[in-house]
């Protein structure tokens, strides 16, 4: 069962050359770094911002469902396109797209296995020509609540769900704040959620940035505590390692009931009177 | 670091007393290799963060003090590990041959 689940929501990068030309193909790149697509991208590839086209300008919050479709139908995207994903940070951003398309509901969406790191450090072909598109008329679902978790859900969850922090063992820990690249900022306090396992998202993917097998999933998921008869949230800094996970867990092994909590530690870590411990992983 | 031969990008703009640096440039016989991958490792070789190079073959990471793995992936090569020492104010600038 797992194995065709992997092949309607992977793809390959001989795939994706495969379908360079293929209309109803629509290759889309998100990046951290939203410049790595203005130097190269895949032949073809439109872009989406994470930030400024996902996030609205104003609340803390996603674009709503008319804003989305109007930067779909702009990006010349229909309901009927295959969508597939990819790119930089092992497709921290772009796991982070195929959950939010999951949650306005787009039928076909995918991603490139290993991202935009594996299509380099196998020397494939990078253009700078942005690809014309025609305007689409797309219709969006109401968001998909069933994938997302807020922070009440997520108090209540405390020792009764699973809590899966993906963030590396120093953020865990209250070490650090953040990735190790970026600038330390943001949320008031250190730590993390009472009762949370520690299972960076880096463990579920190769160095090449390739998603490890089935097989090797589910033994580290269930070795480090997950109850796959629970529900479980995942959650990280700002929502995009945590994709990842859910990505994992919910898209690949195909567990029911597996929420992002996008809100993360950056809403967790500032919230008054919540509970934080800060002990290393076990 | 006055004088010291720096591999890494310009320290510009960073406030080098509240953090601790860890970069370098990556070289393929002597030249920056861009578009190379490096990785930080922790003490239990535990990924903690990635960046590509830049055009000129730089990486640089906000890192917290300690003894970390920088592993560097680029294509046609094998990966290359190399250890490092972080701390508070410091810089630890690396030359990495791939």
């Amino acid at each position: 069962m797992s194995t065709d689940t992997r092949d309607r929501v992977l793809v390959d990068a001989d795939w994706v050359e495969s379908h360079l030309d293929d209309a109803k193909v629509v290759l889309v790149e998100v990046d951290e770094d939203t410049s790595a697509y203005d130097k190269n991208h895949i032949k073809g590839a439109v872009r989406l911002d994470w930030k400024k086209d996902l996030q609205d300008p104003v609340r803390r919050d996603f674009v709503d469902k008319e804003q989305f479709e109007k930067l779909l139908s702009a990006r010349g995207i229909g309901n009927d396109d295959t969508v597939v994903l990819y790119g930089g940070n092992n497709n921290w951003f772009a796991a982070y797209a195929y959950w939010y398309f999951k949650l306005y509901g787009h039928a076909d969406v995918r991603l490139l296995d290993g991202g935009r790191k594996k299509w380099e450090l196998d020397s494939r072909e990078l253009v700078p020509d942005l690809p014309e598109r025609a305007a689409t008329t797309y219709s969006a679902k109401d968001q998909d609540r069933s994938i997302r978790a807020f922070r009440d859900e997520v108090e209540a969850a405390i020792g009764q769900k699973n809590l899966v922090d993906v963030r590396s063992p120093d953020e865990f820990a209250g070490r650090l704040l953040a990735p190790a690249h970026l600038p330390q900022e943001q949320a008031q306090r250190k730590g993390h959620i009472p009762t949370a396992s520690n299972i960076p998202w880096s463990q579920a993917a190769n160095d090449d940035g390739t998603f490890k097998s089935d097989d090797e999933l589910t033994t580290l998921y269930g070795d480090a505590g997950v109850d796959f008869d629970k529900d479980t949230i995942a959650y990280c800094r700002i929502g995009e390692r945590s994709s990842h996970t859910w990505f994992v867990l919910h898209e690949i092994l195909g567990q029911p009931n597996v929420k992002n909590y996008d809100g993360s530690w950056v809403e967790w870590g500032s919230l008054v009177g919540v509970p934080i411990t800060l002990e290393d992983p076990s | 670091m006055c004088g010291a031969k720096v591999g890494g990008p310009s320290t510009d703009g960073v406030d080098l007393t509240q953090e601790s640096v860890v970069q370098g440039v990556v070289l393929r016989d002597g030249e920056p290799v861009a578009g190379a991958y490096v990785r930080l490792l922790d003490a239990g070789g535990e990924f903690t963060a990635e960046v590509p190079t830049s055009a000129t073959g730089q990486f640089r990471f906000f890192a917290a003090p300690g003894s970390w793995t920088v592993r560097t992936l680029a294509p046609m090569a094998s990966p290359v590990d190399y250890p490092v020492v972080a701390a508070k104010g410091a810089v630890a600038d690396l030359e990495i041959a791939v």
